[in-house]
């Protein structure tokens, strides 16, 4: 009759460790069938109104592609971590991705300053990062694996120049917030200028949560410019409207693609009237001519959106939506290789995006074109194309 | 009978601060033992934040412990000695050992310019002015674009290196920083027991009692404030250089504040208390990662419930509770 | 000319929304020595209180008003019962990061509640703006003052001559003495901190149709007020009052006449002025726990 004591060493024992082991292997199994796919956006904190739609609309268009049998026939599954618009926490948030989810790669940050300080990490772990922030410098110059679908604000400073030139207007001042975005269009707008024989006369700026900027408004309207230039994101920009509106301030005013929202109109209401401004081709797609590529895409994104969480669709979360079919195209066939997957995105030419047209190459990690704009103007409480 | 009592009141070796140099020793073993056993480049990511904000906040919590001063703009010498660095190397091209001088020195020097006239004042004059010095600061940064980057920030700036060893990868900024932390504990508990350290602790129990007897609380208040600056400054020269990019936004009021609540938190007057306060407000936002939007609501929550059931501070309050349970 | 008129109009705007709320941060200050840092939170709550109400559920103006105030008041109960109340060591540190975190948790169930966006109001009353030699003067920054000012009187009034006032001025002076003399020194605490968000509440809703509204727009506006309050002396109605349309206008016209990216060191730099030169603030600072 054999002992307890050899029941348990000869029997259970390495039947227990084999069913652990079974246990502790099986999530790998499970997860080879998978390609996990990371994410890092500002859903809360400085920057939420990019983040939160653009974390939407990822799920939205992965859980589109898994329904639709996945990517050679693996599902996608994605870790989506939270930046609150901090690099530090985008630093966290990356590492945590890179080493611990072991993700394939990597989709956002939303805001410039956090996608420049991770930056640096996608590209020494050799990780493909498609960022949807605006920053011109997250691509210029090209680095391997960091990609951007967001359009950049040197082709939203053309397109906003190109129209004052058509209306003959020379002299400009220029009001901006003071944070990542106002002042890399400030930058934009100044170094652009002389090419279209604008003059900037002043440059003022205030803050994110500034409640009034009649001070700012006031010094530039002393020096008589043509037109005034406002470049920034909600709520700043509606209450330069409505300062400039109540200064009887009558001279044209451009804003940038930052309000391209509804949001924008309902802030500032009747201020809102007659002012122009570029924006991504969304905000107007039942406008657009019907010979337009970009129309179908648009209104197919905007009726799921809508339809799946009941709110109105935002210009911000396309980039998302753009980055996760690029990276679909380019996870076909690569079966994981991160290597081959960098060399698809580079491949990638005429993807008809949310945010325009998608030319990818080795020297391009952006790949948009001025097209990707378009000016509009406020009338009657809603968008008018310009011509 | 005067070298007699020199001596005796230079640092007196008890039988507690055997016990603190044996904790100290212990957690250098931790140290070497986690560099070995954390594989995982996460987990060693986080170490590095927990090892970096420990140094910041160690200065802070001495200065609030022993001299009751809150102060609300400290990460305007964190912002110091990451943008001095930063710029110096970024462009004019100083290598980062030789920077790390001047972003010390710079903040060395503000300290005292700051807190001569502000240490003068009492009640919460000092925690207002360093309010107001704090958001000076990050303005500054916000404004000067030109050296900044302004708020898109600062990009580019180099790694570590000693010969041809890169301290900035994983492991090796690991070791660095956490060599670093080891440093300042054993240069604080030297401070804490001499001369200057009793001084402190007679202020900490009566600022009046110890004038009345001659401390001069006015030189010692400013000596804990630009120790806490040297040390702010030390943590934002490794913070500038382990990410390689640093943006305003990492030093403003909300930086002071988070600093603040991780020396209370912790627990005041003690360097393991530092230790503790930057582990868990280290470590709090990564487990709270599955709230997702209701993190903001638990952090407020925990910050809330810790404070109310353990003013103390976590390190003072867990072992009373555990001497309470022990005598019970 | 012109220019200099309108950004004193300008400063005006600023300066009555930092003074209602500096009032607030006077209030509790005065009564139980502490700083809530939470206190730009509970206008926010007001703000987007009064916007869900009015715009939102389609309530009558005068009525949201009211109703708006009167939650915000017994959020401001809830947590000094809650969150003050149950300290076990209630030192000004431990309570200050209490308010630290109060205002975090604030902020979280702001933005679940309202999200992420801005929110407006429209003006309560539409009339143009007061052309005064070319400047333009809101009538709504009229109207703020105003209630400021009103505001400040019945404070005033409050405190010096009816006896619920008379006795928190006392408690604030010396517990002890209170105690002996039957006021309910917890019941004081109690009502400064009803009364202090109520106050922030207030500065909410009437600041709600000229700002653009979020569950993040306390933080900024809860510090300037505060600044507002030293500046005229921490503890003092008259002060706070003083304070906030100050800096205001010294931010306008450095705005105007400086530079606007440095506006707001100006504030901070005024504030560490005061502190070297004047530390009591303008109206002088309640050290002795008087109003």
């Amino acid at each position: 009759m054999r002992t307890w004591p050899t029941i348990m060493n000869r029997i259970l024992k390495p039947a227990l460790a084999g069913l652990i082991c079974l246990i502790g292997f099986t999530p790998l199994a499970i997860g080879a069938d998978a390609y996990k796919i990371g994410g890092l956006f500002s859903v809360t904190g400085r920057g939420s109104f990019l983040g939160d739609p653009e974390k939407k609309s990822m799920e939205m268009a992965i859980e589109a592609i898994n329904q639709a049998g996945g990517i050679d026939g693996k599902l996608l599954e994605t870790v989506i971590y939270d930046t609150e618009g901090d690099p530090q926490k985008a630093v966290s948030g990356i590492s945590r991705l890179i080493n611990k989810d072991e993700v394939i790669a990597i989709i956002g940050p939303s805001n410039t300053p956090p996608s420049l300080a991770v930056k640096s990490f996608a590209e020494r772990a050799g990780v493909p990062l498609i960022s949807c922030a605006a920053g011109i410098t997250i691509t210029q110059p090209v680095t391997p694996w960091t990609f951007k679908t967001a359009q950049s604000d040197a082709q939203a400073v053309s397109a906003v120049y190109a129209h004052m030139k058509g209306r003959n207007i020379k002299t400009i001042g220029i009001l901006t917030v003071a944070d990542s975005f106002g002042e890399s269009g400030k930058h934009q707008l100044l170094s652009q200028a002389p090419d279209f024989g604008i003059k900037v006369v002043c440059e003022e700026s205030f803050g994110a949560k500034d409640t009034d900027m009649t001070a700012q408004l006031t010094k530039i309207r002393k020096e008589k410019p043509d037109a005034i230039v406002c470049w920034g994101t909600n709520p700043g920009p509606a209450v330069v409207a409505k300062n400039a509106q109540q200064l009887g301030i009558d001279i044209p005013l451009y804003q940038s693609h930052g309000v391209a929202s509804p949001n924008f109109i309902k802030l500032a209401g009747d201020a809102s009237e007659g002012i122009y401004l570029p924006t991504g081709k969304i905000l107007v797609a039942g406008l657009l001519p019907e010979t337009d590529p970009q129309k179908p895409v648009l209104q197919k994104y905007i009726q799921e959106y809508e339809s799946r969480y009941q709110q109105p669709v935002s210009g911000f979360g396309g980039y998302a939506y753009d980055a996760v079919h690029l990276l679909a195209k380019a996870l076909k066939g690569a079966n994981g290789d991160r290597n081959k997957i960098r060399q698809a995105l580079e491949n990638i030419t005429g993807h008809v995006g949310i945010s325009g047209v998608f030319n990818m190459s080795e020297t391009e990690h952006n790949g948009l074109s001025p097209e990707a704009f378009v000016m509009v103007r406020i009338q009657n409480g809603t968008w008018a194309l310009e011509p | 009978m005067k070298a007699f009592t020199r001596n005796c009141s230079e640092k007196i070796m008890t039988q507690s601060s055997l016990h603190e140099t044996l904790r100290i020793g212990l957690l250098a073993g931790a140290v070497a033992a986690a560099g070995i056993l954390f594989d995982n480049a996460y987990h060693i990511q986080v170490l590095v934040f927990i090892g970096i904000n420990t140094i910041l906040t160690l200065g802070l919590n001495l200065l609030m412990g022993y001299t009751g001063q809150i102060s609300l703009g400290h990460a305007a010498f964190y912002g110091i000695g990451a943008y001095t660095s930063a710029i110096l190397t970024v462009h004019f091209q100083f290598s980062p050992w030789l920077a790390l001088v001047p972003s010390l020195g710079l903040a060395v020097l503000v300290a005292l310019i700051v807190g001569i006239p502000t240490l003068k004042l009492s009640g919460y004059y000092l925690a207002m002015g360093t309010l107001g010095f704090g958001m000076i600061v990050f303005i500054v940064f916000r404004e000067l674009d030109f050296w900044t980057g302004g708020s898109s920030g600062l990009a580019g700036i180099p790694s570590l290196k000693i010969g041809p060893v890169d301290l900035t990868s994983g492991r090796n900024f690991y070791y660095l920083v956490w060599g670093a932390v080891l440093g300042t504990l054993v240069v604080s508990r030297r401070l804490i027991e001499s001369r200057v350290g009793r001084a402190l602790r007679s202020i900490h129990g009566s600022e009046h009692a110890a004038m009345a007897i001659g401390v001069n609380t006015q030189a010692y208040k400013l000596q804990v404030f630009v120790f806490s600056a040297f040390l702010a400054a030390l943590a934002g020269f490794l913070y500038a250089h382990c990410i390689g990019f640093i943006s305003p936004g990492s030093f403003d009021f909300m930086a002071s504040v988070r600093m603040v609540t991780m020396v209370v938190i912790g627990g005041m007057a003690s360097i393991w208390g530092a230790l503790l306060g930057a582990s868990l407000l280290t470590l709090l936002p990564e487990w709270l990662h599955a709230f997702a939007e209701y993190e903001m609501i638990v952090y407020g929550l925990i910050l809330m419930l810790v404070m109310i059931f353990l003013p103390q501070g976590l390190l003072r309050g867990l072992l009373d509770i555990y001497e309470r349970s022990r005598n019970a | 000319m012109q220019e200099l008129l309108q950004y004193i109009f300008s400063g005006l705007t600023n300066g009555a929304i930092y003074a209602v709320i500096a009032l607030g941060f006077s209030i509790l200050y005065g009564a139980t020595r502490l700083i809530n840092f939470a206190h730009g939170e509970f206008v926010m709550l007001g703000a987007l209180g009064l916007i869900s109400l009015w715009q939102g559920l389609k309530i009558p103006l005068a009525i949201a008003l009211v109703l708006a105030v009167l939650g915000v008041a017994l959020i401001g109960f809830l947590f000094e019962r809650l969150a003050i109340r149950t300290v076990s060591r209630p030192e000004p540190i431990v309570l200050i990061i209490i308010t630290v975190g109060a205002s975090i948790f604030l902020r979280g169930v702001g933005m679940l509640v309202w999200g992420k966006d801005a929110h407006s109001a429209p003006a309560f009353f539409s009339f143009a703006p007061i052309d005064v030699m070319g400047a333009k003067l809101l009538v709504q920054s009229i109207w703020i003052l105003g209630v400021v000012v009103a505001l400040t009187f019945a404070l005033h009034a409050f405190f010096k001559k009816t006896l619920v006032g008379k006795a928190m001025t006392a408690a604030s002076i010396s517990k002890k003495a209170a105690w002996l003399t039957g006021i309910p020194y917890e019941w004081m605490i109690l009502l400064a901190f009803v009364l202090s968000t109520a106050t922030g509440a207030v500065a909410g809703v009437i600041i709600t149709p000229i700002t653009m509204c979020s569950y993040d727009m306390g933080t900024l506006l809860g510090l300037k007020g505060f600044c507002s309050a030293m500046l005229g002396g921490l503890g003092s109605l008259w002060g706070a009052l003083a304070g906030g349309i100050v800096l205001g206008v010294l931010e306008s016209l450095g705005a105007g006449f400086l530079s606007s990216g440095y506006k707001d060191a100006i504030a901070f730099g005024l504030l560490l002025a005061i502190l070297y030169i004047r530390p009591s603030g303008i109206f002088g600072a309640k050290d002795l726990h008087r109003f």
